[in-house]
Order: C-alpha cells, then sequence, then structure tokens
C-alpha cells in the first residue's frame, strides 16, 4: 500500500501482515469493552444461580428464588381472584332484574361483561356489538328472542340452534321446496309491501293470502314477528340478512339457520350474568 | 469424456424430473418437476453444441466472471425482495390489496415469506458469495479452486431461490419461519451449499499468504453453520416422493426449540457474521486504513462463536419451553452484546484518521451509518431477549421493527457500501458514475429506515401495553381489533419508509448500470499480482 501513515502522534504498530494491501494494527483490547464483558459474564453468572438455569439429569437447577414462569402467571390471577372472589359469588347468585338495585355490583358486572364481550362475542357481533350480515345487532330495541336481562341471560347461557339441550331452537321452511317460484315472488312483494318499500301491488295482493297460509304462524298475521321462534319483525326497516327483494326471495326459498354456541359451556355463571348485564345496557334493553 | 458424464447425468435428471412432473400430486410439485426438467434439458442441449469447440485456454489471474454475476443477481433480488415487502406493508395498512383474484396467491401469507427469503436469502445470500468470492481471492492472493464449481454454486443458488420462491406462492411450505422451502429444495440447497464449502475452503488451502485474514475466518464461521443448522432444521420425511409435502423430525416444543435454534442463527451466522466478514474486508479497503486492532478481532470472533449458537430459546419465553432453557439462551443473549459490538468498535475504529472522508465519499458514509445500525440492534436485540422486555415487546411490532433496523440499517447498508466498491473494479471503471446519486441514495435510505423503526418501535410498545392493559379488577380493557385499528397510522408511515428505501435501491440500481456503460474505462486494468 502506497500510503505512509504521517507520524503526527504515536502511530501504533501494525501485526506485519498485509492482505491485498490491508494491514492490522495491534491496538489492545479497548478496557470498557473488555470490563463491560466481564460484567455481563459475571451477571450471567449469578442470573442462573437466582433463576431456573443449568440442565441435570432429571429436570433443572431450581433457582434460589424459587420463580417459574407458570407461577407468576398463577399468581397474579389468583391476587384478583381473590380481590374479586366476595363480588363475583354475589354477581353468580344475583337477581338480574334487581341488579340496578345494587351500584356497585352493577358497574362490576358492566366492567366484567365488557371485558368477557370482548374477548368472545366481538368477533360475530363486532366490536362495538352493531353486529354483522347475519349476525344480530345488539345496540338496538329490536330483539328475536327477547330484550329483557334475563331473556339475554338465556340466549347467552344456552344459544341458539347449536347441538345443546336447551338451545334456543326454531327453524323456518325451505319454501323452494313447498311453494312455487311464481308464489314465492307473489309472497316477497307482499314482505315489501308490509316492511314500507317499494312493491308490485297486483303480486302483493296475490301474495296476502299465501303470507297468512304459510307465514302467519310464526310471524304472526301482522308480520310484526313472535319471540317465541325467534321469527324476526319483518315490518320494520331492520333486516338480519338484507331486506331487498333478492335477499328476502333467498331467505324464504333457502330458509337462513343462524347459530349461536351455548356460551354457558365456557363462560361462569358471573360471566354470563355480567355479559348480559353488559348487553342489556348497550342501547335496546327491555 | 467429463462432457459425456455430464450428458448421461443432464440426461437422466431431464428424464426422472419429465417423470416426476407427470405423477405429481400437487401444483407446486409439478411446477418445481417443470423448471427442474427444463432447466436440466437446457443444459443438456447447451453441452451437447459445445462438445466438439475446444476448451477455451484458462483465462489468468482471479475468477471474477462468477463476482460480476453475483453482484447483479444481488442487485436484481434486492429490488424483487425490497418491492414485495413495500407491497405487503400495504396490504397490513389496506387490507383490500389482499386482491380477490389473487386469493391463495398474492395475499399476505403467501407473499410475507416470500418477502422474508428474497431479502434475506436471494439479496443477502448472494451478496455473500458474491464478496466472500471476491475477497477469499484477494486476501488469499489465488483463484478460485474448483474451477467453475464457483459457477455451479451460483446457478445453483439461483435455481433455489427460483424453487422456494415459486414453493411459496404455490402453497409448498414447512411453516418454519425462514426455512420454508420444502424437502426437495432443501436437499438441493444442501448440495450447493457443500460445493460452495468446498469452493471457499479450497481456495484458503491454497492461499499464498502465510495467514488468514479476518474477513474469511468469519465468511468461514458463516458457511459451515448454515449448513448445520439447515440440515438439522429441515430433517423431515416425505410423504410421498412425488408431492411436496414432508413430515418434520421434531415435534411440539422440541421442533419449536430446534426451529429458533435455526432462526436466531440464520440471524447470527448469516446476517451477523457473514456480514461482519463482509465488513472487514470493505471498510478498510474504502477508508485505506488498518484495522483497529487485531486482538479485538480475535477476542470477539470466537466470543460470537461460542455464544451466539445458544440464544434461540429467547424466542420462546412464555411457551411451553421450559424455564431453564429460555433463562439460558436469554443469559447467552445479555452477555453475547460486547462480542458483537466488537466488530462495531473494529469497524468504525478503522476510520480514525480517516474521519474526513465521511465528508468527501458517500460510500464510506454508507459503510458508517451500516455499522452504527449494527452497534444499535447488537444492543436492542440482548435487550429485547431479557424476559421482562419479551413480555412486552414479544409478538408485537418492536419484533419487526427490530429486525429492520438490523436489516436494512446494518445488512443493507453494508452491501450497498460492497456493491458501490465493487461494481467500477469488477467492471474495470476509473470510478462511480455519480457521487451524487450515492448521496441520494444514502439519504433516502436512511431516512427510510427511519420512518420504519421509529414507526414500529411506538406501534410495538402501543400495541404490546394495549394488550396487557386490565382495569382495576382484573378485565382486559382492549379487544384485539382495538389494537389493530390502533396501529394503522404507523402502519402506513412504515409503508412509506419502505418506499423510500426501495426508491434508494433503485438509484443505485440506476448508478451501477451507469457505471458499468458510462463510466471511462481504467487506463491499464493492472493483472493480478498474487503469489510472489
Amino acid at each position: 500500500m502506497a500510503r505512509k501513515p504521517e507520524k503526527k502522534k504515536q502511530e501504533p504498530e501494525t501485526t506485519g501482515h498485509s492482505w491485498d494491501g490491508i494491514e492490522e494494527y495491534n491496538n489492545p483490547l479497548p478496557r470498557w469493552w473488555l470490563w463491560i464483558f466481564y460484567l455481563t459474564i459475571i451477571w450471567g453468572i449469578g442470573y442462573t444461580i437466582a433463576y431456573p438455569a443449568w440442565p441435570l439429569i432429571n429436570g433443572a437447577t431450581p433457582g434460589l428464588l424459587g420463580w417459574s414462569s407458570r407461577g407468576e402467571v398463577a399468581e397474579e390471577i389468583q391476587r384478583f381472584k381473590e380481590k374479586n372472589a366476595e363480588i363475583e359469588a354475589k354477581l353468580a347468585s344475583a337477581d338480574l332484574t334487581r341488579l340496578s338495585e345494587d351500584p356497585e355490583l352493577m358497574s362490576y358486572a358492566i366492567n366484567a361483561g365488557a371485558a368477557v364481550f370482548r374477548t368472545n362475542c366481538i368477533q360475530c357481533h363486532g366490536a362495538g356489538g352493531q353486529g354483522a350480515v347475519g349476525f344480530p345487532n345488539l345496540l338496538d330495541d329490536d330483539w328475536l328472542w327477547g330484550g329483557d336481562i334475563e331473556s339475554i341471560a338465556y340466549t347467552v347461557r344456552n344459544g341458539i340452534r347449536n347441538e345443546t339441550d336447551d338451545a334456543r331452537y326454531s327453524e323456518m321452511p325451505k319454501f323452494g321446496e313447498i311453494l312455487e317460484e311464481e308464489e314465492i315472488d307473489q309472497v316477497v312483494n307482499y314482505v315489501l309491501s308490509i316492511s314500507g318499500q317499494e312493491y308490485d301491488a297486483e303480486q302483493a295482493a296475490l301474495g296476502a293470502p299465501i303470507f297468512e297460509e304459510n307465514c302467519a304462524a310464526c310471524h304472526g298475521v301482522d308480520g310484526k314477528g313472535n319471540r317465541d321462534f325467534g321469527a324476526p319483525n319483518l315490518t320494520d326497516a331492520i333486516w338480519l340478512y338484507g331486506g331487498d327483494p333478492e335477499t328476502i326471495k333467498e331467505t324464504v326459498t333457502y330458509s337462513r339457520f343462524g347459530v349461536m354456541p351455548a356460551m354457558g359451556l365456557r363462560l361462569s355463571d358471573a360471566q354470563v350474568n355480567a355479559v348480559a348485564a353488559y348487553v342489556h345496557q348497550l342501547g335496546g334493553g327491555e | 469424456m467429463w462432457n459425456v458424464v455430464k450428458l448421461v447425468v443432464l440426461g437422466l435428471v431431464t428424464l426422472a424430473a419429465a417423470i416426476a412432473a407427470n405423477y405429481a400430486r400437487d401444483l407446486a410439485y409439478q411446477v418445481h418437476a417443470i423448471i427442474v426438467m427444463l432447466v436440466a434439458g437446457g443444459l443438456f442441449l447447451w453441452t451437447v453444441r459445445r462438445t466438439d469447440e475446444p476448451l477455451p485456454p484458462p483465462e489468468p489471474g482471479y475468477l471474477d466472471g462468477v463476482v460480476r454475476a453475483g453482484v447483479i443477481a444481488t442487485a436484481f433480488w434486492g429490488i424483487v425482495g425490497f418491492l414485495v415487502g413495500v407491497f405487503i406493508a400495504f396490504q397490513l395498512a389496506f387490507p383490500s390489496l389482499n386482491f380477490e383474484w389473487l386469493q391463495g396467491y398474492g395475499n399476505f401469507g403467501r407473499l410475507r415469506p416470500l418477502h422474508t427469503s428474497a431479502v434475506i436469502f436471494a439479496f443477502g445470500g448472494n451478496a455473500l458469495i458474491a464478496t466472500s468470492f471476491y475477497v477469499v481471492q484477494r486476501t488469499c492472493a489465488t483463484r478460485l479452486w474448483g474451477g467453475n464449481l464457483a459457477w455451479f454454486v451460483f446457478w445453483g443458488y439461483q435455481l433455489f431461490i427460483v424453487l422456494a420462491a415459486t414453493g411459496y406462492l404455490l402453497g409448498a411450505t414447512q411453516s418454519k419461519e425462514y426455512a420454508e422451502p420444502e424437502w426437495y429444495t432443501d436437499i438441493w440447497l444442501t448440495i450447493v451449499w457443500v460445493a460452495y464449502l468446498a469452493v471457499f475452503l479450497g481456495t484458503i488451502y491454497r492461499r499464498k499468504e502465510p495467514h488468514i485474514y479476518v474477513a474469511n475466518w468469519f465468511y468461514l464461521a458463516f458457511i459451515v453453520t448454515i449448513a448445520m443448522l439447515h440440515i438439522i432444521n429441515n430433517l423431515s420425511l416425505p410423504v410421498s416422493i412425488f408431492g411436496s409435502k414432508s413430515v418434520q423430525l421434531f415435534a411440539g416444543v422440541q421442533d419449536a426449540m430446534v426451529q429458533w435454534w435455526y432462526g436466531h442463527n440464520a440471524v447470527g451466522f448469516l446476517l451477523t457474521a457473514g456480514f461482519l466478514g463482509m465488513m472487514y474486508y470493505f471498510v478498510p479497503k474504502q477508508a485505506e486504513r488498518p484495522v483497529y486492532s487485531y486482538k479485538l478481532s480475535i477476542i470477539h470472533f470466537w466470543a460470537l462463536i461460542f455464544l451466539y449458537i445458544w440464544a434461540g430459546p429467547h424466542h420462546l419465553h412464555y411457551t411451553a419451553l421450559p424455564d431453564w432453557a429460555t433463562t439460558l439462551g436469554m443469559v447467552f443473549s445479555v452477555i453475547l452484546w460486547m462480542p458483537s459490538w466488537g466488530g462495531m468498535i473494529n469497524g468504525l475504529m478503522t476510520l480514525s484518521g480517516a474521519w474526513d472522508k465521511l465528508r468527501t465519499d458517500p460510500v464510506i458514509r454508507m459503510m458508517v451509518i451500516s455499522i452504527g445500525f449494527y452497534g444499535m440492534s447488537t444492543f436492542e436485540g440482548p435487550m429485547m431477549s431479557i424476559r421482562a422486555v419479551n413480555s412486552l415487546s414479544h409478538y408485537t411490532d418492536w419484533t419487526i421493527g427490530h429486525v429492520h433496523s438490523g436489516a436494512l440499517g446494518w445488512n443493507g447498508m453494508i452491501t450497498f457500501g460492497a456493491l458501490y466498491f465493487l461494481t467500477p473494479r469488477l467492471w474495470g471503471r476509473e470510478g462511480l458514475y455519480s457521487l451524487k446519486l450515492v448521496n441520494w441514495h444514502f439519504w433516502l435510505a436512511t431516512l427510510g429506515i427511519v420512518l420504519y423503526a421509529a414507526s414500529m418501535w411506538v406501534s410495538g410498545i402501543m400495541e404490546g401495553l394495549m394488550w396487557r392493559e386490565v382495569d382495576a379488577n382484573g378485565f382486559l380493557v382492549n379487544s384485539f381489533a382495538d389494537t389493530v385499528a390502533a396501529k394503522f397510522p404507523m402502519y402506513v408511515a412504515r409503508a412509506l419508509g419502505g418506499v423510500f428505501y426501495l426508491t434508494g435501491a433503485l438509484i443505485m440500481c440506476y448508478n451501477l448500470w451507469m457505471t458499468v456503460r458510462r463510466s471511462p474505462a481504467k487506463a491499464e486494468t493492472p493483472a493480478m499480482a498474487p503469489a510472489e
């Protein structure tokens, strides 16, 4: 290499080798570097004595502090369990209709219910309970199976159309197998007429007797629905699957079979009550 | 005679691949068999057509053709990898970019491994192979060992990349991070890698220098360890010889442990040790200064090699992995801090006495900032391996930010520096086409990294805090969807950082292209002067 070092300061020595012009100084290890390196080693030895670390033949050294990651989580859960034990017991056996008389229990139930809702319900009903196509909106006062707090708790606990015995159950027939397509078009027009949408008057008139014969048993003569069967009100502007003629026709032809799991299988009584209280106060509770 | 052997082998491979394509049980396997058939068949024809030609006399001097090809491949795959990265960053911010018509091929889940493998293995791997071939010849003062074996390594590696990348899009994956390619691709890479090791070791063995230069220690550690990691993490049994699916040898937590032993050391030996090899050659060359400390290079080399291999379990804090294993992983990671910084010190201090070059030479500036990011991420890494920190940072965007400050900052910038160094020399040019464009590249890339890292820190820490937030009664405050919604602005900022980085790389490619096309040729290319 052509470069000659300018001897301003004392140039450190090189090791004497040169590779493709690259030389190496023989500088010592930086002191601070070396000391921090030693310190981390000493800390490491100390840490492995304090915490579970060295593998032995059966198991490993447990560490002087007796710490374990599972123990840490269990402790944290236990702390809140103890703290909430009393009020949880109260909530589990509470009379939900009189919940509002106990403000402390009420506010606990709503907080707890919100947490349960965020973990278990928002997947279908949406982060704000606003619902989605096929999943009811929980913010309005239109209820399929009842909107008082005890009905809500029952729905949460047992679910809808699932495999459990106590689930809420009903099944709309596939009218595509019962009625002619022409008749379905007529009844769809009738439904459009009672829900205040644009309709073909001639067709709707023909649909009225069909409705009375086939649909009124569940949806009522006036089409206002029946909560005993979870039959929706057809006269308002709220639609679970959609209120346009095509979607109504699809619903009539093929029917729908929305399922909700029995949340009581995975939630405690207190949690079911809590989430019922939370949903009840979202806006539409009766 | 050699040609006859070659023709027989190529003919058999073509035939076998055709049969395999016919019996293929899945699309990915079929496409791969057809690719192999075309490549082998093409090589067969090429060999047949050249059988009569006399062998060209062996060119004197260093074997630089393969390095030139490697430089082109590095730049090409770099652009591909960055482009996919930018696209998937926008997919995260705007999910509608997971187009309906691309479902099953171009959605985030398929493109994400394409991005990581393209940047780590295609861009990084090609950079390492090309620079190691260049450096080992210069510092051993001898031509690459094995004749055309180096070309086999280069093209074999490109074939591996094509098989891996098409496999991801078509759904052939082992679902192991950074080790996604299926069994036959893994076997092919093993063959290529052994050839790479042979070329490298053969060259070192034939060296005309009494000592092995430090860069070569790092390159060798990288090649040997990657071979070991690759083989063990990919032990699996194919379900069918005519299908891409295979079953892993290890199961459950053992599989997780082996995977992260591999995953962390892919970072440690490919992205750290290998690139340190690069740094140890190109920084002193570009600065024209001696390496700061020989002693430091020995100590930090051996400490790094010894410690890195134990650090994997820190990826599995608070999982089914026993506590003792994660403690050891964490402790070794923290002790690794200073050995990692040894490389940074040696790199930065090499510039002492040449700091003025930072003002005039944007290539040096690129190398310095790369060493800076190296130091930053090798501090951040040990810190994030500490259990208490990890309980906040794990599974959040902080991890993504950490990886990218290392990958974009350290690996990317040092590679750009090396490409700027190599191109004029390999193509016999006076210098780069435009230093001003290098400067533009430098600032765009730096700004891109800052945007990227800063947005991911904010989003990661915010996300971690939101996940763990509980109210006075111990109830979770946020739903998962809340945290996703809150990250949106950071996702946009991150994608923008990616755009900056990609733009810088495109400018580099233009500059390198123009260097080859337009820069005045060097007056007299001095013949190599090995072996005095």
